[in-house]
């Protein structure tokens, strides 16, 4: 189990993700799916302890985003969160 | 993408953080409050990847510092911190982030909030202001277990000596100098309230360290009358990534 103040935020996860995501992901704005706040997701608690990465949503702890990194394939759900929007400008 | 950094210089801050300079040839420069991956790989081909924020203002010489504490138990610091020589090479990504960043072209008062190494990147902040010629207020309040856990002390008291814009302030957890004001302890809305600027003034709040820490002090920014969105915040754990 977690203890309460043992995740840190979506800055942390950005690194692992630019993998992924040829833009920033910190700045992008995600909706939460299950109480439907907007947050950028460097507000997110991560949670880096386990052999994946899970981001929560920083108002109602639901998940927003799970990614596990095996040896030759990334799986990533992003079905926590009904969308990330980027700055394009 | 992985890049490849030498060092080229070595600094101990205090007896267990070293700010390591590498030479990086194809950064693309940063902004202040970015941070890199560091990818250490062993023979047997294992790696272990922990992010450092950075140190250093942007520069034209493609040099990039990180302060690095070191944690008894760590995986990765104690080489960081110990065993890294001049001349070795190191493998980073980055830079990393566009959020918890203060730009050059921004205009507001700043307030910065730092509990222990958490100071690493809101002392490139300070250090950008400088680099840059900006005039805009900084206010910087610095929680730290002890005096000699200070990171930059002699160039915080500089910086502030010359430049009254940047004022100072420390708060002390465990150990705090003779005759100082306040007893050793973690900080408390009353601290907050004093040492930091009046949220009438529209503030931008940068606030980094342990994440129980980082809590506090949003929540102590919030009831003194700051927005939320004005309140940035970058939390590290010992056991995850972030220094």
């Amino acid at each position: 189990m977690s203890s309460p103040m043992d995740y840190l935020d979506g800055n942390a996860a950005a690194g692992e993700l630019s993998r992924l995501f040829v833009m920033d992901i910190t700045t992008a704005e995600g909706k939460c799916a299950y109480c439907g706040a907007t947050k950028r997701f460097a507000e997110a608690h991560l949670y880096m302890e386990g052999p994946g990465i899970v981001a929560r949503c920083c108002v109602c702890e639901h998940v927003l985003l799970r990614f596990v990194n095996g040896r030759q394939r990334a799986f990533l759900d992003l079905r926590g969160m009904s969308y990330l929007c980027f700055d394009t400008a | 993408m992985w890049r490849v950094g030498t060092v080229v210089a070595l600094h101990d801050e205090t007896s267990s953080a070293r700010t390591i300079t590498l030479e990086v040839p194809d950064w693309p420069g940063h902004v202040a409050g970015q941070h890199v991956d560091v990818r250490l790989t062993a023979s047997d081909g294992y790696s272990a990847v922990r992010s450092y924020s950075i140190a250093s203002a942007p520069n034209p010489e493609k040099r990039v510092e990180i302060t690095v504490e070191r944690l008894p138990d760590g995986e990765v610091s104690p080489y960081l911190t110990q065993e890294l020589a001049v001349g070795d090479r190191l493998e980073l990504r980055g830079p990393i982030g566009g959020w918890f960043v203060w730009r050059t072209e921004q205009t507001e008062a700043i307030q910065l909030i730092a509990g222990g190494s958490g100071m690493v990147p809101l002392m490139a902040m300070i250090r950008s202001r400088a680099a840059s010629g900006s005039t805009v207020p900084f206010r910087l309040l610095y929680s730290v277990r002890e005096p000699g856990a200070i990171l930059f002390r002699d160039e915080l008291e500089k910086r502030s000596n010359q430049d009254r814009a940047v004022m100072l302030a420390y708060a002390y957890t465990r150990v705090a100098p003779k005759d100082w004001p306040r007893p050793p302890g973690r900080i408390d809305a009353a601290l907050i309230a004093e040492a930091t600027w009046p949220s009438k003034l529209g503030p931008t709040c940068y606030v980094c360290g342990p994440t129980p820490f980082v809590e506090i002090a949003a929540g102590f920014l919030s009831a003194c009358g700051n927005r939320s969105d004005k309140i940035k915040t970058e939390r590290f754990g010992p056991t995850g990534a972030k220094k």
